[in-house]
């Protein structure tokens, strides 16, 4: 592919090879998958970030061939940039406001506070500020999470800061099919998204079906098990070791269902407000910092609008420690997980 | 059109526009501590006001080379790039005044004053912040490969942040076609600039420590502003790669438009106000035998904006629901 790129519209409509077989893809090759089935479709669509031309620092603009998208879409598209979040960030911005439709790479999410003006006063405020004179069709990938000993300026999980800013989509993947579709479906909103990550999914390795009936939409949570006597909501990583502690429960007698969110804003409350009403109890978990963290927005609006009792469960308020002793306090895992379900099953 | 009486035609309209603006933010605002006289009507101008009063020749000299299809980003001070620029003075007028029919449906107000339609994407309350909006712009043009370029106006202060040097630095290792141009009024806000800034030149300086050519100008000589912004643009045009325009200039008034700026020494308001670029260019007109055209082209300005503030003044203002609107499509109507 010529790695020029042209202003026709007409090449917009690049034709689609049809459904192709399930193909077992990891978490980083499905979201390559949907950048380069979008960048085949749309010659506007660019990714610009740092590393990008040796296949991003994690290996996520790499095809499943292994190969750098680089190679295939041409550096003009794929994007080395310096290191310089500010202007990644307000460079996208630009880019959006003048026809392309920019895929933002930070890298991890504790460096696009770097960016914080131009993701906050500047892409998420754009469409609304000037009356909807221009809209800003940007995807800042914020990868986020505990990466083992990568301690307190690599760990960070900021999505309630983000849905928190009017303007902002904010979506967090858990496997590869939903990293596929939610990025496909990230990209053709025409709006400004956050598109979180985990650092620690990269390699999870999941069934992906590519063809636009795999598009996740913006949101709408997944069901990952049907139970009835609690409701276990959760995203990203934490969503794993929630439907852990939802076996265990299971073999306690206590029926437990699990409710991924996907999408952060906007978040399913039809589908979490059905299922809490059903079971009576809402437990929400996630792996950033309880206090002022976003599982208190599902818990007040569930008990806002039901019965439900509710509870949360986050990490301590307490940076992200280096020894692996220190690093475990702030993670969640499954036997948490069952311990807060009981004690909330006993109020 | 560039000639003279073309470019002060642009410069009495944005000195007519401010000045309209200025008396119509006066009353009921309180800033700098001080509280809105208790008997004063409310100001039909509300918020903060950043007016370019004195500042007209870099904005005009610079916008005469531009077409619609060339894209500008500003600052909070942008009133007069975005009328340059072809924004039309009625709805700019409207939008100050928080009206329906402004350019940004009243959400926006003076400090995000644009108008997209003729390529103005937007003054801003951040300063600095269009820089690397202006980059990308290029950027992408280059890209797309549109014949146009994108020009940023930029005020001595923002080369004191850093996004001032991450997007020349991006401009010039990409070769974007963008014109930076800083008009450099020597004041930070109430701040001078100078004690506030590292080396002599700075603006200049730093574009040209990163390979940018930078280009000083008078910045209150309307007839030297368009001639080196003719010539950097052309080049610009023709692919020299990122330019700099450092154009010095001064401005007239506070911060904001109800600061008196007493901060400032009277000797030295007194002597810039002596090297006004209206003034300097109605004194050439008149030398030039065109003193009546001037007149005319005053009278017609001054017509142009009493009839905006009479339009913005009748205007109505946006319905609350207004402002569930413009935010973002997806979630919209499920909650806000």
């Amino acid at each position: 592919m010529s790695s020029a790129v042209a202003s026709t519209p007409e090449q917009k409509s690049a034709v689609h090879a049809p459904a192709a077989a399930t193909l077992t893809l990891s978490y980083a090759q499905a979201a390559a998958l949907a950048l380069s089935e979008a960048m085949d479709a749309d010659r506007n669509v660019v990714a610009l970030g740092e590393d990008l031309g040796r296949g991003g620092v994690f290996g996520q603009y790499r095809g499943a061939d292994g190969r750098p998208l680089v190679e295939r879409f041409g550096p003009q598209r794929v994007i080395d940039t310096p290191i310089s979040e500010s202007t990644i960030m307000g460079a996208g911005v630009g880019m959006a406001l003048a026809g392309l439709r920019p895929v933002v790479e930070l890298r991890v999410a504790d460096f696009a506070l770097c960016a914080i003006d131009e993701l906050v006063n500047q892409a998420a405020k754009n469409r609304f500020m000037f009356g909807g004179q221009g809209r800003v069709p940007l995807v800042a990938r914020l990868p986020i999470g505990i990466w083992t000993a990568s301690a307190a300026q690599h760990s960070q999980s900021f999505e309630a800061w983000f849905a928190h800013v009017p303007g902002l989509v904010v979506v967090a993947p858990a496997t590869p099919p939903d990293n596929y579709g939610l990025l496909h479906s990230a990209l053709a909103s025409g709006d400004p998204v956050v598109f979180m990550e985990h650092k620690e999914l990269w390699s999870l390795q999941g069934q992906v079906t590519p063809g636009a009936a795999q598009h996740v939409p913006l949101g709408k949570a997944h069901c990952v098990r049907a139970g009835s006597d609690i409701t276990l909501v959760s995203w990203s990583k934490q969503v794993h070791a929630v439907t852990e502690a939802a076996e265990r429960l299971a073999a306690q007698g206590v029926s437990a269902e699990v409710i991924d969110l996907r999408t952060i804003w906007p978040w399913d409350q039809q589908a979490v407000l059905e299922s809490a009403g059903r079971t009576g109890r809402l437990l929400v978990v996630h792996e950033s910092i309880q206090a002022a963290g976003f599982g208190g927005e599902v818990a007040a609006t569930v008990a806002e609008h039901s019965s439900a009792r509710v509870a949360r469960l986050g990490a301590p308020r307490i940076p992200v420690g280096y020894a692996q002793s220190l690093e475990n306090v702030a993670r969640i895992g499954a036997d948490q997980v069952v311990a807060a379900a009981l004690r909330l099953l006993q109020r | 059109m560039n000639d003279l009486l073309s470019l002060y035609r642009t410069m009495v309209r944005i000195r007519a526009f401010e000045d309209a603006a200025e008396r119509a933010s006066q009353g009921g605002v309180q800033i700098w501590g001080q509280s809105a006289a208790p008997d004063a009507e409310p100001a039909l101008v509300k918020g903060p006001l950043h007016l370019s009063t004195g500042q007209e020749a870099v904005a005009a000299g610079v916008c005469a080379h531009l077409h619609a299809r060339d894209l500008l980003t500003s600052t909070h001070r942008g009133h007069g790039h975005t009328l340059a620029k072809g924004a039309d003075s009625t709805r700019m007028m409207c939008e100050l005044f928080g009206r329906a029919t402004g350019y940004n449906k009243g959400k926006g107000g003076s400090m995000h004053i644009a108008d997209f339609s003729v390529g103005m994407l937007g003054a801003n309350g951040v300063v600095t912040a269009g820089l690397p909006i202006a980059v990308g712009a290029a950027h992408a043009l280059k890209l797309r490969g549109e014949d146009a370029i994108a020009v940023c106006f930029f005020g001595d202060g923002a080369i004191n942040r850093g996004p001032f040097l991450e997007a020349l630095n991006w401009a010039q290792i990409y070769q974007l076609p963008v014109l930076f141009v800083c008009e450099d009024n020597q004041i930070s806000a109430t701040t001078r600039s100078a004690p506030m800034t590292a080396g002599t030149q700075a603006a200049s300086a730093r574009a040209q420590a990163l390979g940018i050519a930078a280009t000083p100008v008078d910045g209150n000589d309307v007839l030297a502003v368009s001639a080196a912004a003719a010539e950097l643009i052309a080049g610009i045009r023709a692919g020299s790669g990122p330019r700099l325009l450092h154009a010095l200039t001064y401005r007239h008034k506070g911060h904001v438009s109800v600061d008196p700026a007493h901060y400032r020494d009277p000797a030295e308001v007194a002597a810039a106000l002596l090297t006004d670029p209206i003034t300097r260019a109605r004194e050439l007109l008149a030398a030039r035998g065109q003193a009546e055209a001037a007149a005319q082209v005053l009278a017609q300005a001054q017509a142009e904006i009493a009839a905006a503030v009479a339009a913005a003044k009748a205007a109505p203002v946006p319905l609350a629901e207004e402002a569930y609107q413009d935010i973002a499509t997806t979630g919209q109507g499920v909650w806000a």
